[in-house]
C-alpha cells in the first residue's frame, strides 16, 4: 500500500514540484515563502479550474478545445451585462457565467452524443465559433476596468482567511470534484466510458450521454473562470486566454491523464497545473525571457506523455501490440 | 466509441451514378453555387487578377492539407503544421541575417519541415504516443522555439529572387504558387490512387491490424506520411514567407484549424480510411472562394473564421441529420 503511494504519479509530480522549487530558491530564495506560493497558487487557479474540467472530458476518450474561447465569451458577455446593470448583484453574475458556459458546454456535448461527430472537430469548430461571436457581440471593442462596477471586479480579490476568493474556488472545485469523481455514479461512469465503452455500455452506462456531461461541466467551470478571469483582469476582450486551451491539455497530460481516456486524477490535474502554474510565475524571478514559456509547456507536454506512455506499458495486457512493435 | 455496421447492398450502384451521388460532385455544386453568388454580390469578383488574386486565400493551406488529407486517412492527425511554418520561417529569416542565398534558403526551409516531421514521427510511430496530443506538444514546441529566438522581433530583407516563390507569375494571371499547388495536387492523387503506398495508406486507416498482417509496415507508412506533412509545411513556409516578405513568430497562427477543415470539407472521414484528393481540391476552392467573396464584401476576418467553423461542424453534421431523419 505504501508503496504504491510513492510510487504513484502524484507521488511523482509532488516530488518533480519540490525539485523545481528547489531549484528557483537557490536562484531566488524568495519564491518558497508561504506568501509568494500563496500568490502563485491564486495566479494558477483558473488553469487549475478548466485542467479538472478538461480532465474529466479527458476521461470519456474525449477532448474539449473550446475551453479558452467559452472563457472569453462568458467573461465578455458577463462584463457587458455587468456595464448595461452595474447594480446586478454578484451572485447572478456568477450565475449567468456558470450557466452560460454550461449551455456552450452542452452544444458541444449534444454535437458528440446525438450526431457522433469526433470532439476534436466538434471543438476545434466551437473554438472558432465562440471567439467569432464574442466579436459579433463586442464588435472588437474591449470593455475596460473603468466600465466595470467595483462590487463586480472585487469579487475575486476579496479575501477570507487570508486568501483571496479565486483561491478558495480553485480549492472547494477540486474538494468537490475529488469526491464527485471517486464517491459517485456519475464519476465512476466517467472512467468507465474511458477506459472501456463497450463493458460500460453492458453495464448499463450511456456512454454518449456520460460523454455529453463531462463537456456540461467542464463549459460550466470555464464560464465560472471566464468570469473571474475578467473581473481579477479588469478587462474583457477578443483574445483574452488565446491559446490557453493548450496549458490545460499540458496540465492534463503532465497530471498523468491518459489521453486514451479512463485513466486520471483530480489530484494529478491540480498538480499538472501546479507544476505550469509555477514554471510560469518562476521564469521571469530567474531572469528567463517570458517568451520561453511556449516552447517549455511544449517540451512539458512531450516528455510527460512519454512518461505516461511507459508507466501504462508495464502492464502487457495486449500482446497484439508487441509483436507490431517487435516488426 | 463509434461502431459502424457496414452493409452489403445487393445491387451495386453504376459507376455514373456513384460519380453523381458522391460528396465530391455535391462539393462541386457548392463551389459552383458561391461562385455565381460572389459574382451577383460584387462587381469586383469577375476579374481575371482578383480571381488570382483568391488563388492565394489556399495555394499555401492546401499543399499541406494533400499531406493532412493522407494522414487523416491513415487514422492519425498533425496539429503542429503551422507551428512548423513558423519554425521553417524562422530558420529562413536567421539565415538572411547571415547572407545565405535563395537556393540555400529553400534548402533551409524544406530541411526545417523534413526535419520536424521526422520528430513528430519518431515519436507516433517510434514510441507508440497518441499523434493528438503529440503533436498539441510539438505545436508549442516548435512555434515557442521561434517566439525564443525571434521575442517580439521580426525577420526581414529577404533577396529580391526569393520572392518570386510567393509573388511570381508564371504566366498573365498564373502566380507561381498556383502551378505549384496544381503539381502537387496531381502528385498526390495519383500517389493516393495509382501507387502501392496510396493503397496502403486507406489499408492502414481502415484496419491497422489488418494492415499489419498483410505485410504492410504499419509503422514506416505512418513515418512517411509524418515527413511528407513535414515536407509540404516546409513548403508552405517557403511560399508564405517569400509572399509577406517577413517573419514573425505569430506567422500562421491558427492555419492547422483551417487545414483540417479543409480535409474534413473534402470529404475525408476524420476517423480514417477513406477520403479522396479530389475532394479536398474542390474544399480549397470552396474554401477560397467563401473567404475572398466574403472578404470583397468588407466582412472582418474573425467573422469569417465563424463560417469556417460552422463549415467544418456543418459538413459532418448535416448529412448525419440527414440519416437520423431519413431512418425515422
Amino acid at each position: 500500500m505504501l508503496k504504491r503511494l510513492i510510487t504513484s504519479r502524484e507521488a511523482l509530480l509532488v516530488g518533480a514540484i519540490g525539485l523545481l522549487l528547489i531549484l528557483i530558491s537557490t536562484r531566488f530564495s524568495g519564491f518558497a515563502a508561504p506568501s509568494n506560493l500563496a500568490n502563485v497558487f491564486n495566479d494558477t487557479s483558473p488553469l487549475i479550474l478548466l485542467a479538472i474540467g478538461q480532465m474529466i472530458v479527458i476521461l470519456t476518450k474525449c477532448i474539449d478545445l473550446s475551453v479558452a474561447a467559452n472563457l472569453a465569451l462568458t467573461g465578455m458577455v458577463v462584463s457587458m451585462v455587468n456595464v448595461a446593470m452595474p447594480g446586478l448583484p454578484i451572485i447572478f453574475i456568477v450565475a449567468i457565467a456558470i450557466g452560460l458556459g454550461a449551455l456552450l458546454g452542452m452544444f458541444n456535448g449534444i454535437l458528440v452524443w446525438k450526431l457522433q461527430i469526433p470532439p476534436i472537430v466538434v471543438t476545434l469548430g466551437t473554438m472558432t465559433i465562440f471567439r467569432g461571436i464574442i466579436f459579433l457581440l463586442s464588435d472588437g471593442k474591449w470593455v475596460n476596468s473603468h466600465e466595470m462596477s467595483p462590487a463586480f471586479k472585487a469579487f475575486p480579490r476579496a479575501e477570507i482567511l487570508g486568501l483571496p476568493v479565486l483561491s478558495w474556488i480553485a480549492i472547494f472545485a477540486v474538494i468537490v470534484f475529488g469526491i464527485v469523481m471517486t464517491r459517485t455514479t456519475l464519476g465512476r461512469a466517467f472512467y468507465a466510458a474511458g477506459g472501456n465503452p463497450h463493458a460500460a455500455t453492458y453495464a448499463g452506462i450511456n456512454v454518449g450521454k456520460t460523454q455529453f456531461w463531462a463537456f456540461t461541466i467542464s463549459g460550466a467551470l470555464a464560464g465560472l473562470t471566464g468570469y473571474l478571469w475578467v473581473s481579477r483582469f479588469a478587462v474583457a476582450y477578443v483574445d483574452i486566454a488565446s491559446g490557453f486551451e493548450l496549458d490545460v491539455v499540458a496540465a492534463c497530460v503532465i497530471g498523468g491523464v491518459s489521453i486514451m481516456g479512463g485513466i486520471g486524477t483530480v489530484a494529478g490535474a491540480l498538480l499538472g497545473a501546479l507544476f505550469l502554474g509555477i514554471i510560469k510565475n518562476a521564469l521571469p524571478v530567474v531572469d528567463i525571457s517570458p517568451f520561453w514559456q511556449l516552447a517549455i509547456s511544449g517540451g512539458a507536454i512531450i516528455i510527460a506523455v512519454i512518461l505516461n506512455a511507459q508507466a501504462n506499458r508495464k502492464k502487457g495486457r495486449i500482446i497484439l501490440k508487441q509483436a507490431e512493435q517487435a516488426s | 466509441m463509434n461502431t459502424t455496421v457496414r452493409s452489403i447492398p445487393d445491387r451495386l450502384r453504376s459507376p455514373f451514378e456513384q460519380r453523381l451521388k458522391s460528396w465530391e460532385s455535391l462539393l462541386l455544386l457548392v463551389a459552383i453555387a458561391i461562385f455565381v453568388a460572389n459574382s451577383f454580390a460584387s462587381p469586383y469578383f469577375l476579374n481575371a487578377w482578383n480571381l488570382s488574386d483568391a488563388t492565394f486565400n489556399f495555394t499555401e493551406k492546401a499543399m499541406i492539407a494533400f499531406a493532412m488529407a493522407l494522414l487523416i486517412i491513415s487514422g492519425e492527425i498533425d496539429l503542429s503544421v503551422a507551428a512548423i511554418i513558423a519554425l521553417a520561417s524562422t530558420a529562413m529569416g536567421a539565415a538572411v541575417q547571415m547572407g545565405v542565398g535563395t537556393p540555400g534558403l529553400v534548402f533551409i526551409g524544406l530541411s526545417v519541415g523534413l526535419l520536424c516531421g521526422a520528430f513528430n514521427g519518431i515519436l507516433v510511430t517510434g514510441m507508440g504516443l497518441p499523434s493528438i496530443v503529440v503533436t498539441i506538444g510539438t505545436m508549442s514546441l516548435f512555434r515557442g522555439i521561434s517566439f525564443i529566438v525571434l521575442g517580439d522581433q521580426a525577420y526581414g530583407g529577404y533577396p529580391a529572387s526569393f520572392s518570386y516563390f510567393g509573388q511570381g507569375y508564371v504566366w498573365w494571371v498564373i502566380s507561381f504558387e498556383f502551378v505549384l499547388f496544381a503539381i502537387i495536387a496531381v502528385i498526390y492523387a495519383v500517389l493516393l490512387r495509382k501507387a502501392n503506398f496510396g493503397r496502403a495508406v486507406y489499408a492502414i486507416g481502415n484496419n491497422p491490424t489488418g494492415a499489419m498482417f498483410s505485410g504492410i509496415r504499419v509503422q514506416r507508412v505512418k513515418f512517411i506520411l509524418f515527413l511528407l506533412t513535414g515536407l509540404m509545411s516546409g513548403i508552405a513556409a517557403v511560399c508564405l514567407t517569400a509572399r509577406l516578405g517577413s517573419t514573425r513568430p505569430s506567422i500562421a497562427t491558427g492555419w492547422e484549424l483551417e487545414i483540417v477543415t479543409m480535409v474534413v470539407l473534402g470529404g475525408v472521414s476524420i476517423l480514417g480510411g477513406s477520403g479522396t484528393i479530389v475532394g479536398v481540391v474542390i474544399a480549397a476552392f470552396v474554401m477560397g472562394l467563401v473567404t475572398f467573396g466574403l472578404g470583397l464584401l468588407n466582412v472582418p476576418g474573425i467573422v469569417m473564421s465563424i463560417v469556417i467553423g460552422g463549415l467544418l461542424i456543418g459538413v459532418i453534421a448535416l448529412p448525419r441529420l440527414w440519416t437520423m431523419w431519413r431512418s425515422r
